[in-house]
This record gives structure tokens, C-alpha cells and sequence, in this order.
């Protein structure tokens, strides 16, 4: 059996599983991204911190073989921001998903985006909460139903990789599980980014959102998702009434800019001569 | 050389906490303990810390927590609205067993009533704001020189039992100004790090309670979840035992240390028909009460809880086992005078003095409340 094993088996913590995941859920495909990105941008796996809030997503860290800080409903990006800022060597990387990144952690996500911390942040999007069972969240698709959107959903969605961009992100990216190469180039696009990198990341529930919207099974899914797929380039040259009900997929951010816990450690040379202390909590000689 | 300053209460805390270790500081503006954070964003990047403006309260309760496990003492500081927004993630830090200090400068409440008035009104929050079975630890200052002692002893307090510990002071003592003493012997408790064993788990069930706390990057490659772990620190949410052991775990590290935690100070309890309790500002006209009291041959006494959490149930009883009347003074409408009348009410009578409003009882005022008793 071992020649048959995944080899990024050594990579998870293999008494946790099996995990927790439903048939043809998006996130298996999604942590195998990251695996490869993370070989790809050559990042020491023991250095890489993870943080996430609640929601299927945020389960993954729990399976992965690294610290990780499985935290409240919304607030990874505050843990994230102080775990990165107290030990700004760590790389610290951030799964979420809509719910949790876009509606009770909204607030969170654009202020750091604003700050630009270098995190690399995850967000898992399949347009609905799955771990509460299949209600309606900020990105899913105006009319599509959900168990609190019986009659359709009323609402329109955010365009998450967009609005990152626009509250300063350094990195933002959107594709789907579809596009696995791009996916990975944009993981490891986010990871060596020394800044805030978002990629979000288009995912099929089959159990949720599929069962409320006649989409039964993840290919069907998959099928819909890849019709409705856009490149941004091809997008920027396309109407608003064109693009409704497209999935616009691309890098929306990818400048240099300054990073947050850079400057905290410029002001700190400056003011005591020496770098921002780590691990301070273990001595008493300060 | 001991050093004095002439500075505010909340220029105090900020001093302890640096004094203590403290290296971030995460927070919100909020008066009126907005001096707290002013002085950390000053004075931690000279000591090589870092101070963040978040962009709540919520998030200042995150990234402390997050810092601490990043290997750094960490603090925020706030008042009413704000420590009621922070409590999902304070309940939280006691799951996980991070140790952070938490400052409430307490104000006028509730909602956001008196922003520049001292009171007393958050300390059943202190106990028990955020949902579930934990038992915190809170330190109540009297004096500027207190707020600065104490932020030290909510550090040391935090390492030593791995838990948030607050620190319920008041306006009054964060905006007034008096001389502290700064001495050169400061005991500052290091957090301990595990040793590096093949059978080591994170949330062991250990004798004591408490299980030595490695930091992010460590190479432990531990996983901290709020949800209900096992003592490796992994989910197990459906086991009866598992969530009973943890949380009687959690709670009996600071029950079963309460001689140890528990600070209650007194003067002329022994022979006193009638004793004052109190915490906090208050205590500084309860003081001068009993001064006056005893000038008149009143036999009046007082109690000052440094602690009022973990409640000091024995302390309390000894100090007060001669005494007929107790009378508590606080800055509410009552809520410390029902942990007192918990455990004295069959013993004694327990009066309340609850002052709402913003100013301090003076003491001829609870002198007042003591004729009434003494009266009866």
C-alpha cells in the first residue's frame, strides 16, 4: 500500500483522519493546492502557521501538521494580525470562507487588507454555510436558494477578490476549482508575497448548495462553474449585463507596496535600537 | 535605586505592563481608558514591543491572543461597550488557555450612559460575561500605585495559570494622578516552555492544572481549537468526558489555588461590630470612614478585596466572624454585595451602599449608611 500513498500524506496530521468533509466537497482539491504551492514557493512547511475562524474551511488547518490556531466565527484575521505581528518571522496563512471572511469577519478582512500584513489568506467560496446546513451567505448569487432563502435570495453578492483589491491588498486573485494550475501559481503567488494576499477560491457544495439549486453532483457543479468562467481579461472587455451570473477569475491586485509588520519593526530599530523582540514572554531579562 | 513618578492611573498600567513583560498591546480607542493605549503606543517600540490600533474591540481580543501565542505577553485595554464586545473571544482564551490581561477602566453603563464617570457595573461581566463554565481572575485597584502593581501581578497571574486575568479598575483611578514607587525588584514570572518529549500533549490532564505553553513556530506543531479537545488538543466535540474533564480542568486550576490568588486586605476588623467591604475606588472614602468612625468611638472596621475574583469566600468569613453587620460599598446597584451576602448573609447582616451616578461615595456619606445601621 505505502507506494500507493499521497505524497503529501506527511504533510497531515494522520491520526485526525478521516476528515470531516463531505463527498466531492472542494476542499480536499483546495489543500492539495496549497501543498504544491507550498513546495513550489520552496517555504519551510515547519515555519507556516495557520489560522482560521469557523466553517468547513476553517477546519482545514486542524488536519495539516503545523501550529494552528482554529479560532471564533469571523476573527481569524485578528488572531492572524497579532500571531504575525508578535513573531513576524512565522508565515502565517489564513483558511476562511465566505461566511466567515465576508459577513461576521467582514470588517476584519478589509482592515487587513488595508494594513497590508503580510498574511496569505485562503478564502474557500461556495456561496453558502455548509457547517450550519445550507443558509444563504454574502456571495451567493442573487435568486439562488438556500434554506433561509426559500423563495430566492434577495440579496446581491460581494466580489470578494475585488473588494480586497479595492481596500489595498497587495495580492488578490480569484479562481475556481476548476483552474488547479492557476490556483496553485496563485497560492504561491500569495505565499512569496511579502504584503496582505488574497485568493479566493470558487468551490462546489454539492450537499448544500447544490441540493438547493438542482446542481446534485460536484461534476454538475464543476460543469456550470467552468461554463460560467471568465478570464479577466477577456471581463474587462465585457458589459455589466454580460457578466451577470459570471465567474471573473484572475489576479485583481499584484503591486509592491509597504508591509505592515516591516514598519512596526522599522519604528522599533528606530526607538530602542533593535528589532522587533520574539518569544519575549519566556525571559525575564528584557 | 527605586524610582517615583508623579503620573496617572492609566499611565501606570501601561508602565506595569511594560514592567511585567508586556510587548503588544492590540486595542480601541475608548474612554476612559483611551491614556493606556496612547502610553503603550509611545513607550512599547522603545522596548523593542509593538502596539497595533485594531479596528474594534473584537479584533483587540483576537490579536492578543493571537500574539500571546505567538510568544509574546500581550495586553489590551478598554472600557464597558468594549469589553462587552470582547467577550466571545475572552471565553475563548479560557477554552484555549491563553494567557492574556484584559484592562477595564469601568465607566458609567449600561450602553455607553457615562463615558467620563467612574463605576463599578462590569464585574458580574468580569465573571461571568462570556458564555460557559470558567473562573477568571480579577484584579481591583485602589490607588494609581495599585493600577501600576497589580497590571504586574494580572501578568504574572496569567503565565502562572494560563488564563486571561482582568483587571477591573475604575475612572477614577485610571484618570487620577498620584506618586508610585517604582522598585528595582520587580518579580516577573516567565512563561515555561515544554520540554520537547515524544508522548507530550499540549492540554495534558496534569496534577496541577496547568501545562507549560510552547509558542507558535516552537516546532510543537500544536493545534489550539475553542472547541471542546482532547489533551492533544484535537476536536472531540461528542465525548461526555472529554468536555467535563477539560472544563472542570480549566476551572479547578484557579478553585484549587484560590489560597494562593485570593488577596484581601483589612484594619480594625477584630473588634468591629460593623464592617465595610469594598473594592476598588471606593475603598479610599471607606478608609477615611473608619478613620472618622473610630475618632467617635464607633467600632467600624473595613475589608478591601483586592480580588474580587476568584471570590474570597474564607478570607471574608474569618475577617468578619465577629462583626453583626457587613455593609458593601460599591459603584453599582449590587452586584459584588450578593457574592458577600452569598457567603455571610446566614452569619451576619449584609447591607448594600450602591452608588450609581459616577461620583465616589464620599466618606461621610458611608458614615451616614453606618449611623442607619448602628441606628437599627
Amino acid at each position: 500500500m505505502s507506494e500507493n500513498k499521497n505524497r503529501f500524506l506527511p504533510y497531515l496530521r494522520e491520526d485526525r483522519l478521516p476528515h470531516i468533509f463531505c463527498p466531492g466537497c472542494g476542499n480536499g482539491a483546495i489543500i492539495n493546492a496549497f501543498l504544491a504551492a507550498m513546495e513550489k514557493a520552496d517555504m519551510d512547511f515547519d515555519n507556516i502557521a495557520m489560522v482560521s475562524g469557523i466553517g468547513c474551511s476553517s477546519r482545514i488547518p486542524g488536519y495539516l501538521k503545523c501550529d494552528s490556531l482554529h479560532t471564533t466565527h469571523g476573527r481569524a484575521l485578528s488572531f492572524a494580525t497579532g500571531l504575525k505581528t508578535a513573531n513576524k518571522d512565522l508565515d502565517v496563512v489564513v483558511f476562511t470562507g465566505d461566511g466567515d471572511a465576508a459577513s461576521i469577519g467582514g470588517n476584519h478582512l478589509i482592515h487587513a487588507a488595508r494594513r497590508n500584513i503580510n498574511l496569505t489568506v485562503i478564502c474557500i467560496n461556495n456561496n453558502i454555510y455548509g457547517m450550519t446546513g445550507g443558509q444563504i451567505s454574502p456571495t451567493s448569487p442573487k435568486g439562488s436558494f438556500a434554506t433561509t432563502a426559500p423563495y430566492g435570495n434577495l440579496d446581491t453578492p460581494f466580489k470578494l477578490a475585488e473588494l480586497v483589491a479595492a481596500a489595498g491588498a497587495s495580492y488578490s486573485a480569484r479562481w475556481t476549482t476548476v483552474q488547479m494550475e492557476n490556483l496553485v501559481l496563485s497560492i504561491k503567488a500569495g505565499l512569496k508575497n511579502k504584503g496582505f494576499s488574497f485568493i479566493e477560491v470558487a468551490t462546489q457544495c454539492p450537499t448544500y448548495f447544490g441540493r438547493k439549486n438542482k446542481l446534485k453532483t460536484p461534476t454538475a457543479m464543476a460543469a456550470v462553474m467552468k461554463a460560467n468562467t471568465v478570464f479577466k481579461s477577456a471581463a474587462d472587455r465585457m458589459s455589466a449585463r454580460e457578466l451577470e451570473g459570471k465567474i471573473v477569475v484572475g489576479e485583481f491586485a499584484n503591486t509592491q507596496k509597504d508591509e505592515f509588520t516591516e514598519n512596526l519593526e522599522r519604528i522599533s530599530v528606530e526607538k530602542s535600537g533593535k528589532k522587533t523582540l520574539i518569544n519575549s514572554a519566556y525571559s525575564t531579562e528584557l | 535605586m527605586a524610582e517615583e513618578f508623579f503620573i496617572q492611573g492609566n499611565e501606570a498600567c501601561a508602565k506595569g505592563a511594560i514592567a511585567a513583560g508586556c510587548r503588544f498591546f492590540a486595542g480601541y480607542p475608548i474612554t476612559p481608558s483611551t491614556e493606556v493605549a496612547e502610553t503603550l503606543a509611545r513607550e512599547l517600540p522603545k522596548v523593542g514591543g509593538s502596539f497595533v490600533q485594531m479596528e474594534d474591540e473584537i479584533a483587540s481580543a483576537g490579536a492578543i491572543i493571537g500574539g500571546s501565542w505567538g510568544g509574546t505577553k500581550s495586553m489590551t485595554a478598554t472600557s464597558g461597550p468594549g469589553i462587552s464586545l470582547m467577550q466571545e473571544n475572552i471565553g475563548y482564551a479560557f477554552m484555549t488557555e491563553t494567557p492574556i490581561v484584559i484592562v477595564d477602566v469601568q465607566r458609567g453603563s449600561p450602553s455607553t450612559a457615562q463615558p467620563t464617570m467612574a463605576s463599578q457595573s462590569d464585574m458580574m461581566q468580569a465573571r461571568w460575561g462570556s458564555h460557559g463554565d470558567y473562573e477568571p481572575i480579577a484584579l481591583s485597584p485602589s490607588s494609581v500605585q495599585e493600577f501600576f502593581d497589580f497590571t504586574i501581578k494580572a501578568f504574572n497571574l496569567a503565565e502562572e495559570y494560563r488564563c486571561p486575568v482582568l483587571v477591573m479598575a475604575d475612572e477614577v483611578i485610571g484618570h487620577m494622578r498620584e506618586k508610585i514607587v517604582v522598585g528595582d525588584d520587580i518579580e516577573v514570572v516567565a512563561r515555561k516552555r515544554p520540554e520537547k518529549t515524544d508522548d507530550y500533549l499540549p492540554f495534558e490532564n496534569i496534577e496541577n492544572g496547568t501545562t507549560p505553553m510552547p509558542a507558535f513556530g516552537d516546532g510543537f506543531n500544536i493545534h489550539v481549537t475553542g472547541l471542546t479537545h482532547d489533551e492533544r488538543g484535537y476536536p472531540d466535540t461528542n465525548t461526555p468526558e472529554t468536555h467535563h474533564n477539560l472544563v472542570k480542568r480549566i476551572c479547578d486550576k484557579v478553585l484549587n489555588n484560590k489560597d494562593k490568588i485570593c488577596s484581601v486586605r483589612s484594619e480594625n476588623c477584630e473588634d468591629a461590630d460593623i464592617i465595610i467591604v469594598s473594592y476598588g475606588a471606593p475603598v479610599r472614602s471607606a478608609v477615611e470612614a473608619v478613620n472618622r468612625a473610630r475618632a467617635n468611638n464607633q467600632k467600624v472596621g473595613y475589608v478591601k478585596i483586592d480580588t474580587p475574583w476568584p471570590f474570597p469566600d474564607e478570607q471574608l468569613k474569618e475577617i468578619t466572624k465577629n462583626a453583626s453587620d457587613v455593609l458593601v460599598v460599591e459603584m453599582n446597584l449590587g452586584q459584588m454585595y450578593y457574592e458577600v451576602d452569598r457567603v455571610l448573609g446566614k452569619d451576619v447582616n449584609v447591607h448594600l451602599m450602591g452608588v450609581i451616578g459616577g461620583l465616589l461615595p464620599t466618606p461621610d456619606e458611608i458614615l451616614d449608611e453606618i449611623n442607619k445601621i448602628g441606628g437599627n
